[in-house]
C-alpha cells in the first residue's frame, strides 16, 4: 500500500511510545494546525532574529554615546533596561550585543559546519586508516575542555576578535562531524548505493547524487544547531576577558563590566542583557529544531 | 466463546508528503474478524499492506496521528482505551516481529517476568537454559529470541496471543516449533490471532484463515476449505488460490488498490469476474456462507 | 556465457565459514533455483555472484574472467525488500533511469505504469517498487539475473505476476536467472534445477 513503509515506521514508533488514541477525535482536532503553528512559530523567531541583526547593525555608535546625566538609572519607560555607569542605554548596548553575537555565532558556525562536513565525510568515504585517524583526532579533541581549548587557540592567534573567531570556528566542528560521519557510513550500506555501483556509477558520482543530497539538510540543521553553542562560548570567553576587546559593545564586556556595579544594586546590568542572550540562544535552538520537523516530514512526530 | 470481535475496523493515517501537504490514508477499511477461545484465526496478506495494524489497533497502540472507525469488543465488553491498558501484558498478549521490541539494556529474564517461579516454568517449556534469563538480548540467537518473545507474551497466561509475522528468519524446523507452540496455546483454550504474509503457514496451521485484501478481509474460511478452489467463498480467494505456486501459477491481472484511491464499493470489484453493477456502489456486508463468512455479493 | 562460482569460501566472522567450498554454474537461458532455510548462506552467495562481496577465497568467473569491478554489470542482483533497494528521496522514474533508458513498450511489458514514474517509493507498493528494481536490472548489457526472495514478501498473486513475466523476458534474451528461494514449490514452478543447501544445526 502507499506510504506504508513510512505507515510502518510510525506504527513502531507509536509502539514504542505506547500511545493510545483510538478513536479519539479530540486530541485529532488539535493536531491539524501543529505543523503550521511551528512553521509560523520558526518563521517569528527567524524574524526576531533578523530584525536583532539588522537593528544592531543598523544603531549609530552615537547611540551609545556616554552621557552623564543619565548615569545608573534603573529600568524605566525611558530606558527599558536601565542605564550604566556611563549613561549609556543598556537596551541599545544590549541590542548591539546581540547583533554582534549573531554575527561572531554566524561566521564560527559556518566555519565549523563546513569543517565538520569535510572531516565527517573523508572519515566515511576513506574507511580504513583515514578513518582511523579523524576518529582518534575528535576523540583527542574532545578529551580537552572545550572552553580551555578555545582560549588556548585564540590567545596563539593573538587573540582580539580574530583569534577568538578561530578559536570558536575549529572547536565546534567535532560534534556534527561525528553525525555527518555515521549519517555517510548507514547511507553508504544502503543497497540501493549498492545497486548504484553495480550500474556502473563511479564512487563520485554516487557521492553527489545519492549522499549528498541526503545530507544537506542534516547539515543545516546541524549549522543552525551548532550556533547557540558559538554564541555561548563567544560571550563566555568575552566575559573571562580572552575574546573580544573592551571596546566592542559586547554581551560578555557587558556582563563582566556589570559584576562590579551588581554589589551596588544595579541588577539590570546583567539581569536584561543576560536573559536576552538566554532568549537568543533558545530562540536559534528552537529554530533550528522546527526545521528539522519541516524538513524530515515522515520522522517528525509533529 | 469470541474472545475478541472487530466489526467494522477502519483505520487512517494523517501523513505528509511535505512540509505542509497533507492527505489522508485510509489502511483499513470495514475489516471484521470474531477470534473465538481454543482457535488459531490467521490473518493472510501480502506484507506492508497494514495487517500489522490491526494488531496494534487491538493493543491500543497505534501512533498518533491515527483515526480509527468501527468497534471493537473483548469478550462481548467493549474494548475501551482503559480497558485495553488494562488488558495488555496480562490478558493480551502481543508477540511482535523483531528484536527491537526488546529493551536491550535489561537481562531478559527480567522482561520476561519477574516471577521467578513462572520463568522457570516458561523456560523449561520453551527449551531455554537457565542461564539465558542472565544474558542481554543482543547475545541471543534468532531462535532463541523468537522463543523469549513468546514466553514473555504467555508469561501473564493470557486469554490473547496475538503473533505479528513470527517466523521470518527461523529455520524450517524453528518456525514448525514456534507454531506447535501457537497451538500449544490453543488447545489450552485461549485464542491466537496469528498474522503473516505467508498464506502456506497460515492454511497449515490456522483454523480458520482470514483473507486480506486491500485494507479489509474479504473471507474468513476454514483452513481446510484451501483444499480446494470450489469451497472458497470469495473471488479473490479463488485468484489467490489459482496463484499459488502449486495451484497452477496463475497470474491474475491488476493489482491491490491504493490506500489513497480505494474503488467506493467493493474493494475487488474493479478486478472481480463477477462484478455487477450493485458491487461498485456499495461495499457489500458480511454474510455466513457454508460455515464462513465473506465480503461478496455473489457468494453461494 | 557461463556464470561460474569456483570453491567459495565466505564467512562473517574469523573462523566461522557460512560458505565453505561452494561451487555452482549457470548457463546463458538456464534457470537454476537455490533452496535452503533461511541463515544457511544462500543470500550470502547471490551477493558474492553478483560482485557486492568478495569471498575469502575462490572466484566468481564470467566465460572464465573475473566479474568487472567498473562500469555495469552484467550479473545483476534483484533484492527481497524493494523499498530498500530504491533511494527514498528519489522518484521512481530517476531510480529507473538511473541504471538505464527503457522504451515505452518495455515499461509495458513489466505492467509499469508511466505515473508510477513520477511517484516517490513510498506510494507504492511493494510488487510495485519491486517491478521497477526488476526493470532496472533488466538493462541491455545484463546477462545473468540472481533474484534473491524477490516475492517472499509479496501476496501470491503479485508472486505470479512478476515471476510469469520475468520468465517470459529471461527466455526472450536469453538470460540466465538463478532464483534464491525458501518456497520449495516456487522453485519447482520457476526453474529446471534445484540446488538445495542443507540446514545448518
Amino acid at each position: 500500500m502507499r506510504g506504508k513503509a513510512a505507515n510502518l515506521k510510525e506504527a513502531d514508533a507509536g509502539m514504542k511510545r505506547m500511545v493510545i488514541s483510538m478513536g479519539m477525535k479530540g486530541i485529532f482536532a488539535k493536531k491539524r494546525g501543529r505543523r503550521t503553528a511551528a512553521a509560523i512559530t520558526g518563521c517569528v523567531f527567524f524574524v526576531i532574529l533578523l530584525a536583532i541583526y539588522i537593528g544592531g547593525a543598523l544603531l549609530p555608535d552615537s547611540a551609545l554615546a556616554a552621557d552623564f546625566s543619565q548615569k545608573s538609572l534603573p529600568p524605566s519607560m525611558k530606558h527599558l533596561f536601565g542605564t550604566d555607569f556611563l549613561g549609556r542605554d543598556m537596551f541599545v548596548r544590549t541590542v548591539k550585543g546581540l547583533s554582534l553575537s549573531l554575527a561572531v555565532g554566524a561566521v564560527a558556525s559556518v566555519i565549523s559546519a563546513l569543517i565538520a562536513l569535510a572531516v565527517g565525510v573523508t572519515a566515511a568515504m576513506g574507511r580504513g586508516i583515514a578513518d582511523h585517524a579523524v576518529n582518534w583526532f575528535i576523540d583527542v579533541f574532545m578529551s580537552v575542555p572545550h572552553t580551555v581549548l578555545i582560549i588556548l587557540i585564540s590567545v596563539a592567534f593573538s587573540r582580539g576578535a580574530f583569534g577568538m573567531l578561530v578559536g570558536l570556528a575549529v572547536t565546534h566542528w567535532v560534534s556534527l562531524a561525528r553525525i555527518i560521519r555515521g549519517e555517510v557510513l548507514q547511507i553508504r550500506s544502503m543497497q540501493y548505493i549498492t545497486a548504484s555501483r553495480r550500474f556502473g556509477k563511479s564512487r563520485l558520482w554516487i557521492a553527489r547524487k545519492h549522499i549528498l543530497p541526503h545530507m544537506l539538510p542534516q547539515f543545516f540543521v546541524g549549522l543552525i544547531l551548532l550556533f547557540p553553542h558559538a554564541i555561548m562560548h563567544e560571550s563566555g570567553l568575552t566575559f573571562l576577558g580572552f575574546g573580544l576587546p573592551p571596546e566592542q559593545p559586547a554581551i560578555g564586556i557587558i556582563l563582566s563590566e556589570s559584576m562590579k556595579y551588581l554589589s551596588g544594586g544595579a541588577f539590570w546590568l546583567a539581569l536584561f542583557p543576560g536573559l536576552a542572550l538566554v532568549l537568543l540562544v533558545l530562540m536559534i535552538d528552537k529554530l533550528g529544531n522546527t526545521i528539522r520537523s519541516l524538513l524530515e516530514p515522515r520522522e517528525a512526530q509533529l | 466463546m469470541n474472545i475478541l470481535e472487530v466489526k467494522n475496523l477502519s483505520l487512517a493515517f494523517r501523513m505528509y508528503d511535505g512540509a505542509f501537504s497533507r492527505r489522508d490514508l485510509s489502511v483499513l477499511t470495514n475489516l471484521s474478524i470474531t477470534v473465538r477461545g481454543g482457535e488459531i484465526l490467521a490473518v493472510a496478506g501480502s506484507s506492508g499492506s497494514g495487517k500489522s495494524l490491526l494488531a496494534h489497533a487491538i493493543l491500543g497502540i497505534l501512533p498518533k496521528n491515527a483515526v480509527t472507525g468501527g468497534e471493537l469488543f473483548w469478550c462481548g465488553e467493549r474494548l475501551t482505551p482503559k480497558l485495553q491498558q488494562k488488558l495488555r501484558g496480562k490478558d493480551l498478549a502481543f508477540v511482535p516481529q523483531s528484536v527491537t521490541y526488546l529493551d536491550p539494556l535489561i537481562r531478559v529474564g527480567r522482561q520476561v517476568t519477574k516471577d521467578d517461579k513462572r520463568l522457570a516454568d516458561l523456560f523449561f517449556r520453551y527449551h531455554l537454559k537457565k542461564e539465558v534469563a542472565r544474558q542481554f538480548p543482543h547475545e541471543l540467537s534468532g531462535g532463541m529470541t523468537r522463543r523469549i518473545l513468546i514466553s514473555a507474551a504467555l508469561a501473564g497466561n493470557p486469554k490473547l496471543v496475538i503473533a505479528d509475522e513470527p517466523t521470518p528468519g527461523l529455520s524450517p524446523h524453528l518456525a514448525e516449533h514456534a507454531m506447535k507452540h501457537f497451538r500449544e496455546i490453543a488447545d489450552s483454550g485461549a485464542a491466537v490471532l496469528l498474522i503473516t504474509h505467508d498464506i502456506d503457514l497460515a492454511i497449515r496451521f490456522a483454523d480458520r484463515v482470514a483473507v486480506f485484501y486491500a485494507g479489509t478481509t474479504v473471507e474468513t474460511a476454514n483452513a481446510s476449505d484451501f483444499a480446494d478452489e470450489n469451497l472458497l467463498r470469495h473471488p479473490y480467494s479463488r485468484v489467490l488460490y489459482r496463484a499459488m505456486p502449486q495451484n497452477g501459477f496463475a497470474p491474475a491481472v491488476g493489482s491491490q488498490p491504493y490506500a489513497g484511491a480505494l474503488p467506493r464499493g467493493c474493494l475487488f470489484a474493479p478486478r472481480c469476474e463477477k462484478c455487477t453493477a450493485e458491487c461498485t456502489k456499495a461495499p457489500p456486508a458480511p454474510r455466513v456462507v457454508r460455515g464462513g463468512e465473506v465480503c461478496c455479493r455473489h457468494a453461494a | 556465457m557461463l556464470l561460474e562460482a569456483k570453491n567459495i569460501v565466505f564467512g562473517y566472522e574469523r573462523g566461522r565459514n557460512i560458505l565453505e567450498n561452494m561451487s555452482l554454474s549457470i548457463e546463458s537461458g538456464e534457470r537454476l533455483a537455490l533452496v535452503g532455510p533461511s541463515g544457511c548462506g544462500k543470500s550470502t552467495l547471490a551477493q558474492i555472484l553478483a560482485g557486492n562481496y568478495v569471498p575469502g577465497s575462490g572466484q566468481v568467473l564470467l566465460d572464465g574472467k573475473a566479474l568487472p569491478r567498473r562500469g555495469f554489470c552484467p550479473v545483476q542482483l534483484i533484492y527481497q525488500h524493494p523499498e530498500k533497494a530504491l533511494n527514498p528521496r528519489w522518484k521512481l522514474g530517476k531510480s529507473l533511469f538511473e541504471a538505464w533508458a527503457p522504451d515505452d513498450g518495455f515499461l509495458n511489458a513489466l505492467g509499469i505504469e508511466k505515473v508510477w514514474l513520477s511517484r516517490y517509493p513510498a506510494e507504492l507498493s511493494g510488487g510495485e517498487m519491486q517491478r521497477f528494481c526488476i526493470a532496472r536490472a533488466l538493462a541491455p548489457e545484463t546477462r545473468f539475473l540472481i533474484a534473491d526472495e524477490i516475492t517472499t514478501m509479496l501476496d501470491v498473486v503479485t508472486q505470479a505476476q512478476i515471476w510469469n513475466m520475468l520468465l517470459r523476458i529471461a527466455a526472450e534474451r536469453n538470460l540466465g536467472i538463478l532464483a534464491v528461494t525458501h518456497n520449495g514449490e516456487l522453485a519447482k514452478k520457476i526453474s529446471a534445477r534445484t540446488v538445495t543447501f542443507p540446514e545448518k544445526t
